[in-house]
């Protein structure tokens, strides 16, 4: 994911080139990247087949009036006479705390308090595209990209405000200062508020050069601000995509094709489902059908009686799922690829190194499909309007992109779309666009053929059918040990595909899919040689982000790996740790910092209440930041028990830092979850898993006491959201190992029966 | 028509007997505070109170409310319970997503209600509901502080 702060820029055509930034370096040096917008755009829209057909399309010629992104006051702020101030984010608020982040950020520039802030994720356009010349949410980008851009942002609209107070007061503007929304002239104690001067402010042309408060002085960055939706969470008021009505709105429910790719035939009862109750249509749309009713459960009682003869399956594809098509099928294909792949990190000389070697190990890792299984069953609502133009409520985390699809779908120029986009009930990497993984592209169609707004909505068999999944993944693992049974060379052979690769492959060109090894390769550890490889061997089915992308699987690989190296050289899990990390500062103090919150490194097994305990320790670095995790786990009935988790997190800096802890919290529990549960099957070409009775995810009596110490290092800042997920499942993992023995290479842990310990 | 007191309001229903109590709820009422999270009862976001007891209302048939009453997520804080849950959780900054925490909130409310100082083995009976976010452990210490 990194990618979209280095390659991004290094393949696109720069427009406007704003001065150096302070703070955060690469991510706001270049400006607006109409030239990247649209071929992202076309990448994604259009994976691989059709793309260069397109190429002409949509969003030519955007950058010749593109403003500044992140520069226009009046496109993100609206201070009202109350003294509220509305923000328009570039970001979609998802349960990561964005909103409230951007609040502070905002806030203390503009120098008004966040609570007094209402934010909304804004609509499509250039303004917005604040990360490195584009727009999204997603890896962990939000706050590290720009930071700097909404601090000066706020500065930029104070400025404005003083400078209209000083007209109306007739004073200089140097005799006012401001506060809380105010402001203020001391030495003729007069004061006027915002909300008073924000009309005569916004006429103002903003100044270039602003000063930024020095953040010794900061009141809210750095706080941890209450969350600005909690109440409203609390209280059932909060606003997502499912809870959308419309005057005259249809609901509609689908039933997908038990094989991707395959399509309806025949309907051999529609006359009678036609007849049922509040039924108002019966439609066929690729890969699905659909019955629009004037209430969603009639509208799926009548769409999941709907006889549906479906086309037979073709061989795999892409976007096509074969009869015979199975997750053990893609595991031993994987396994079975010859092709020696490209090199994704090269170092030293490897070959001489194995042939030197006192030692040898070697080891293959696994790691399933998986579900996102957000609590929102995703939907949207679709309303064309008397002039064609067309409305869209539908959660995302790429607005400008949602467009540009729906665009094509409807048979629409982009500008013609609007995009509302909603709260997330769930991030973890659902709501990017995933083809056949989004129900927008069925609002609109059953929109044009009813005449109605309609609302699409998935049942939760609909969406486990039909959810992009985490790829399955696979990579061998080789090392070289010395006489001394230190660690002389690593080599890791990956094979699959990752979401980088599939959807924006075009974009980025790297033959070698950053999503695929990430985790794998650019490790701190001082390991002389060592040699990756990425093989491409392409799913058929949808894939997808997922929490912490590559780094999800392949840090319990690695990490894994590099407990075994330490077990065949007869050394301590944390000592080799600190061995092949001894030149770095940053990473030392990490390891000491997880080794002090758990009370001193012990691996174990040992005594504790009653039973034996064991406990694992992982590094890794996702998303610009760093984490080092402990985790202590037992075994009862054949099950992995996980008690506690120590987490040390090095994000550089926080803005949030109560937010922060939530965060890592949150993704540990996910990583969690997913290294002890989860897998989405395929047998015979279809899902298994139905609902949550068949995919289980981490109940309340599976979840951990987690600690979690923030280490500010002030190096540049990383991401928040991601990084404290890839640290658990190795630790969990590694615990195992150290208490009973067995090495599971295979994710999730319940496909093992542990021994006792 | 089903006649049912929501929220101490009667409603008169015009929809099939066999039609789960959520969607009346969301789709014919507004009450959208209460969500479809699994439409089989395992995650308990859709949970309501019926007569005071917590219930996941997308396994509840309209037709089998009778005269029972029900509370939804909308009501809460016209509970002296309710109140003190949704001032626990706000101080305790426990949602994340927030989708589930509709439900969380309800079956907290029927917990401490009914049991005003609940043990830990009460918390876990009573709070089964999923979470996404995994913010059982704010969860749990926010029971914890409402029931103090």
């Amino acid at each position: 994911m990194d990618q979209f702060l280095t390659e991004a820029r290094a393949d696109a055509v720069t427009v406007v080139e704003p001065p150096a930034r302070d703070g955060v370096p690469g991510a706001s040096r270049r400006g607006f990247l109409a030239a990247a917008g649209s071929a992202l755009v076309l990448s994604v829209a259009l994976p691989g087949r059709s793309a260069r057909a397109q190429a002409q399309g949509p969003a030519e010629g955007a950058g010749a009036i593109a403003p500044k992104p992140g520069t226009r006051v009046a496109a993100f702020l609206e201070i009202h006479p109350d003294g509220t101030v509305k923000l328009l984010s570039p970001f979609v608020e998802g349960g990561q705390g964005i909103a409230t982040g951007m609040a502070q950020i905002v806030g203390e520039e503009l120098d008004v308090p966040p609570a007094r802030f209402v934010v909304d994720c804004a609509p499509p356009g250039p303004d917005y595209a604040v990360v490195n010349g584009l727009r999204m949410t997603g890896g962990s980008f939000s706050t590290r990209s720009s930071y700097a851009v909404m601090r000066r942002l706020g500065a930029t609209a104070r400025d404005m405000l003083i400078r209209a107070a000083a007209a109306r007061l007739k004073v200089r503007e140097s005799e006012l200062t401001t506060r809380d929304g105010t402001v203020i002239h001391a030495a003729t104690n007069r004061s006027l508020p915002y909300g008073d001067l924000a009309a005569d402010a916004l006429l103002l042309k903003p100044n270039e050069a602003v000063e930024l408060r020095d953040p010794s002085t900061f009141r809210y960055i750095r706080q941890p601000v209450p969350r600005l939706d909690v109440h409203d969470k609390a209280t059932g008021r909060a606003v997502y995509a499912i809870d959308q009505k419309l005057d005259g709105m249809l609901y509609a429910a689908v039933q997908h094709a038990p094989h991707l790719g395959t399509e309806p035939e025949a309907l051999t009862n529609e006359a009678e489902i036609r007849a049922m109750p509040g039924v108002h249509s019966v439609h066929r749309l690729p890969g699905a059908v659909a019955v629009a009713a004037d209430s969603w459960w009639r509208a799926r009682k009548a769409v999941e009686a709907l006889g549906v003869r479906w086309s037979a399956p073709k061989p795999s594809g892409l976007d096509t799922v074969a009869a015979d098509f199975s997750s053990d099928g893609i595991v031993a294909a994987l396994k079975a690829s010859t092709d020696p792949g490209l090199p994704a990190e090269a170092v030293g000389d490897t070959a001489g190194a194995f042939a030197k070697a006192a030692k040898v190990i070697e080891a293959d890792y696994e790691a399933p499909y998986l579900a996102h299984a957000q609590l929102e069953p995703p939907s949207a609502l679709a309303r064309f309007s008397e002039d064609g133009t067309l409305d869209l409520w539908l959660p995302n985390q790429m607005p400008e992109l949602f467009q540009a699809i729906a665009a094509q779908v409807a048979g629409l120029q982009p500008a013609q779309v609007r995009i509302h986009s909603p709260m997330l009930g769930g991030f973890f990497g659902r709501h990017f666009a995933y083809g056949p993984g989004n129900p927008f592209p069925q609002a609109i169609r059953l929109a044009q053929a009813t005449r109605r707004p309609v609302k699409v909505l998935w049942s939760r068999e609909e969406e486990f059918r039909s959810d992009a999944l985490r790829p399955l993944s696979y990579s061998r693992f080789r090392a070289a040990l010395d006489a001394q049974g230190r660690p002389s060379a690593i080599e890791v052979r990956t094979v699959g595909e990752g979401p980088i690769g599939r959807y924006f492959g075009a974009l980025f060109k790297n033959p070698v899919d950053s999503s695929a090894v990430e985790g794998i390769v650019e490790k701190p550890y001082a390991i002389p040689n060592r040699r990756m490889t990425f093989t491409k061997l392409a799913h058929p089915v949808t894939i997808a982000f997922w929490r912490s992308v590559g780094h999800s699987m392949n840090d319990a690989f690695y990490e894994s790996f590099l407990d075994e190296i330490a077990q065949a050289g007869g050394q301590d899990p944390f000592a080799l740790r600190q061995a092949l990390l001894k030149d770095s500062p940053r990473h030392l103090a990490l390891l000491a910092a997880v080794a002090e919150m758990s009370g001193g490194w012990r691996r174990g097994p040992y005594a504790a209440e009653g039973g034996m305990r064991a406990r694992g320790l992982a590094m890794a670095s996702p998303f610009g930041s760093e984490t080092a995790t402990i985790a202590e786990v037992s075994v009862e009935g054949g099950e992995a028990r996980v008690h506690t988790l120590w987490i040390a997190f090095d994000p550089g800096s926080v803005v949030n830092p109560a937010i922060v802890r939530a965060q890592v919290e949150s993704a540990a529990a996910l990583g969690l979850s997913s290294v002890l549960f989860e897998q989405i099957v395929y047998r015979d070409g279809v899902r298994q898993a139905q609902n949550f009775d068949t995919y289980p995810i981490l109940r309340r009596e599976h979840m951990p006491a987690v600690h979690v110490r923030i280490v500010e290092s002030g190096a540049p800042m990383g991401g928040v959201g991601e990084p404290g997920l890839p640290g658990v499942p190795p630790a969990v993992l590694n615990a195992i190992a150290a208490l009973t023995g067995q090495r599971i290479r295979a994710l999730p842990i319940a496909n093992t029966k542990l021994s006792a310990a | 028509m089903v006649s049912l007191t929501i929220n101490g309001r009667q409603h008169a229903i015009d929809a099939e007997p066999d039609t789960p109590l959520l969607f009346v709820l969301r789709d014919t009422l507004g009450l959208t505070g209460t969500k479809y999270g699994c439409g089989i009862g395992q995650c308990g976001a859709c949970t309501v109170l019926l007569d005071s007891q917590a219930t996941r209302s997308c396994q509840i048939p309209i037709e089998s409310v009778g005269t029972q009453s029900v509370a939804t997520i909308e009501a809460v804080e016209q509970d002296a319970v309710g109140r003190k849950v949704v001032a626990a959780w706000v101080a305790l900054q426990v949602p994340q997503c927030g989708y589930c925490q509709s439900g969380q909130v309800m079956a907290a409310t029927a917990l401490l209600q009914q049991t005003p100082h609940p043990t830990e083995a009460d918390i876990a009976d009573a709070m089964t509901n999923l979470c996404r976010c995994g913010t059982y452990n704010a969860i749990a210490a926010a029971v914890r502080q409402a029931a103090a």
